[in-house]
């Protein structure tokens, strides 16, 4: 063979065009964390409060998010919304709506576990202060859950990334999907191109999920130090 | 702690049954065919929002996929640009797979899908097929030097298919003199064939002319056994609109030789010139 394939990624424009699928999964990925980090939070708040009703509520709502697939969350806004409820917003809008919503609830859990975790004596020696309730969670609650909180929120980030890569079943066109119609439309030429692009791709994921996790593994051995 | 438990599991039961009550629902409850009230894709309502939102497929060459330089191509995706100029409209593409062709309709996703979509009486029931553009039927290829060129030569010998092809499907059920082989991808099967373990083999007859072209010692030496089978636009079931559009459309487009030029511009450098256009294209 007189070429060993990785040219395909390099012909025309599809190495741009794979950055610009790379972009796309980022960009959901990102936009979904910040709408579901802070939905989230207030979820948590709210599951350590006293009403039973709306811990039942919130809980349902975390195992609904914990149980589905994410597949299968994507399929219900991509095809079931719009069918059920006229709501019809562009496939990538429609992925951070589920992908917030599953954050959201992932989240909520992990704040809620912190929050019960800073010391009760704290949240006393708060109240002797004459903190009312907003203070309380403001300066003594949220700055030390947040410390206990941080690793694994990353790890929630890391895999928010990773899932991106089922986007490609409600028509989004992300990396994947940019590389699948590359391998295909050089099938002919570049036989081996599949090894290349996918090659890639498993870079790509790594250059952006390692340090997240690198930083995480960081934070944990730092509070483990303390 | 036992209490908490029993809490969890009662909840984990009902957000389950949820979960099914509203998959199942939704699939069931509401009949999904576009009343003419409110049809988001009739030809008025294309016209007034500007696109025409078409279903392509991005991953097969040559019919639907992208090329080097990031442009959409193949041979549906020209009859979609030709749609949508006819329309006065500019054409806007959704990629879909083969599994999500039926529900991007829908679900309101795209007004027409031209995914080289096989006309069968079970999609039927779902979508709204129009008038063919195409015909596939099922091709047998085999070596030049011992060529077989009718379906009687291939009594007692062996035949080579893919599984759960039309191919597999139409020499079980119609040819039991032959014997087949049976293999699970197209890469299997035609390594089978160079290695000669069969007298031929049979498959869609596109994807033979587009190997044959690559494989100069073999030839599609039948062309066209069985049931012809038909590619046609698909609408959402009672699009009566732009259901009758399209027909028009394509009639039009058949008599102006429009998928003659088609064919020439998109399929031929991939089949070569063994094939002529009469045996993808539809008589006039």
């Amino acid at each position: 063979m007189a070429h060993s394939g990785i040219s395909v990624l390099f012909e025309g424009t599809n190495f741009t065009r794979l950055m610009g699928g790379l972009w796309t999964s980022v960009w959901i990925a990102v936009v979904s964390l910040v709408i579901g980090l802070l939905i989230g939070t207030i979820f948590g708040l709210l599951r350590t409060m006293r009403s039973r009703i709306i811990r039942f509520i919130l809980l349902l709502y975390l195992e609904f998010f914990r149980i589905v697939p994410t597949v299968v969350l994507l399929f219900l806004v991509y095809y079931i919304l719009p069918r059920q409820f006229d709501i019809n917003l562009p496939a990538t809008w429609m992925a951070v709506l589920a992908f917030s919503l599953w954050v959201a609830a992932e989240f909520s859990d992990i704040v809620r576990g912190a929050l019960e975790s800073v010391p009760q004596h704290q949240r006393e020696s708060g109240l002797a202060l004459g903190l009312n309730q907003w203070q309380l969670f403001r300066y003594v609650l949220l700055s030390q859950a947040i410390q206990l909180e941080l690793p694994a929120t990353i790890n929630l980030a890391t895999r928010v990334i990773k899932t991106t890569s089922l986007l490609l079943m409600i028509s989004v066109m992300d990396v994947i999907n940019v590389g699948q119609q590359i391998i295909e439309a050089n099938n002919q030429t570049h036989p081996t191109g599949i090894f290349w692009v996918y090659g890639l791709i498993f870079i790509l994921y790594f250059i952006v999920d390692y340090p997240l996790s690198l930083w995480s593994k960081h934070l944990t051995a730092k509070a483990e130090r303390k | 702690m036992k209490k908490i438990n029993w809490k969890k599991i009662i909840a984990g039961a009902l957000t389950v049954a949820g979960a099914v009550a509203l998959l199942a629902g939704s699939s069931y409850v509401k009949p999904t065919t576009a009343s003419a009230a409110s049809n988001s894709s009739s030809v008025s309502a294309i016209k007034k929002r500007g696109t025409l939102r078409v279903a392509v497929f991005g991953d097969l060459p040559p019919y639907g996929w992208v090329n080097k330089d990031g442009k959409r191509v193949g041979y549906d995706v020209e009859l979609a640009r030709q749609m949508a100029k006819d329309l006065g409209v500019k054409p806007k593409f959704i990629q879909v797979n083969a599994n999500n062709r039926v529900d991007t309709l829908n679900s309101n996703k795209a007004d027409i899908v031209l995914a080289n979509f096989t006309v069968t009486p079970e999609r039927k029931k779902v979508v709204d097929f129009a008038k063919p553009y195409m015909k596939v039927s099922v091709g047998v290829v085999s070596p030049k030097k011992k060529a077989i060129t009718k379906v009687s030569q291939l009594k007692g010998k062996k035949v080579i298919v893919t599984k759960g092809t039309t191919a597999e499907n139409y020499f079980t059920s119609k040819q039991p003199g032959v014997q087949l082989l049976k293999f699970d991808s197209k890469t299997q099967q035609f390594n089978a064939l160079k290695n000669n373990r069969a007298a031929a083999l049979a498959d869609d007859n596109s994807y033979l002319y587009a190997w044959v072209k690559k494989n100069p010692k073999y030839t599609v030496g039948i062309k066209s056994i069985g049931p012809k089978q038909y590619i046609s636009p698909a609408v959402k079931k009672g699009n009566k609109s732009l259901l009758d559009w399209s027909n028009k459309e394509i009639t039009k487009l058949t008599k102006k030789g429009f998928f003659t030029q088609d064919y020439n511009s998109q399929l031929k450098p991939y089949f070569g010139s063994e094939v002529k256009p009469g045996d993808i294209v539809l008589d006039k």
